[in-house]
């Protein structure tokens, strides 16, 4: 499996956080990778409650993600399964993937560790038949990042 | 980004690239698709090729002696060498790495491009998340600021 993870602290507490992580109008101020507007965000915060979230790029293109809830433990831990759709069909060869929240009460606020895995495949379960996958250990990319210094 | 409209045009460059440039529309879309898919299952393989540490050993010796023969790679690990041949046959599916044979030597060497798009696949939700992170803090610590005036 591989898997990225990012480490952030926020200085804000926990509730506040899982509020903006998961409220539909909280989504809508941050989802996206750069300044173009979240123009669709609707959350169903229950396990196996659906989320979808439908933003445009600064160079005019939309794209749409969507999931389900999987784990819920307000204010600690979210887990959510991730898929790139297009109008609520799966795209990209329907690759699912799986992020995860998890959120630490420090002095200054919240630690939030973040991972977003890519899930096994088709290949590495092949590669676990033949036995490769004993050996599992997971390709990461760390990154700590300190919001305030 | 994993998905839009400059992914689709590179993989259409890469179609071309690959000499189907006289194609009607309806073509190119087959090709586009067939592309989509080749490359999932490429970065899959790619991926489970990775996860193993004697594999990514060979990788980083292979990356920094350009090229050594399966003996050569076989002698820092304690394991026999038909062990060693099996994760050369995991990195060759994967496209990471070519065999060639002079006599009964077998000569590897490492191939970048898939691991490249493994690398590209961490850049893309790097990129994705840490943006979003950038807001959500800015979002949040507003609110709590917010908070923190009311109770005040």
């Amino acid at each position: 499996m591989t898997s990225l993870t990012l480490v952030r602290r926020i200085r804000a507490r926990p509730s506040i956080v899982f509020e903006a992580l998961t409220k539909a109008d909280g989504i809508a101020q941050w989802w996206g990778p750069d300044a173009g507007p979240v123009l669709l965000a609707e959350t169903d915060v229950r396990i196996g409650g659906r989320f979808r979230v439908r933003f445009r790029l600064l160079d005019g293109t939309e794209h749409e993600s969507a999931g389900e809830f999987l784990e819920i433990v307000e204010p600690k831990r979210l887990v959510m399964s991730w898929q790139w759709t297009d109008g609520g069909e799966p795209d990209e060869a329907g690759e699912v993937s799986r992020i995860e929240f998890d959120l630490k009460r420090i002095d200054t606020g919240t630690e939030i560790t973040f991972t977003h895995a890519r899930l096994k495949t088709e290949a590495s379960r092949a590669s676990h038949e033949q036995g490769w996958a004993g050996a599992l250990d997971k390709l990461e990319r760390r990154f700590s990042a300190e919001h305030f210094a | 980004m994993p998905v839009g409209y400059d992914r689709t045009l590179a993989r259409i460059e890469l179609a071309r690239s690959r000499g189907a440039l006289h194609l009607t529309s309806g073509a190119a879309v087959c090709i586009v698709h067939y592309m989509v898919n080749y490359r999932g299952r490429q970065l899959d393989r790619t991926f489970a090729a990775l996860v193993d540490g004697t594999r990514r050993a060979i990788l980083a010796r292979l990356e920094r002696e350009d090229s050594a023969t399966v003996s050569e790679l076989a002698k820092p690990f304690a394991i026999k060498l038909p062990a060693v041949m099996k994760h050369l046959d995991v990195l060759h599916d994967a496209g990471l790495i070519s065999r060639s044979k002079a006599g009964r030597v077998v000569t590897v060497r490492i191939q970048p491009e898939p691991m490249r798009e493994a690398m590209d696949w961490l850049r893309r939700y790097e990129r994705f998340w840490s943006k979003s992170f950038d807001r959500l803090a800015a979002f949040a610590e507003s609110k709590e600021r917010a908070a923190t005036k009311k109770r005040r």
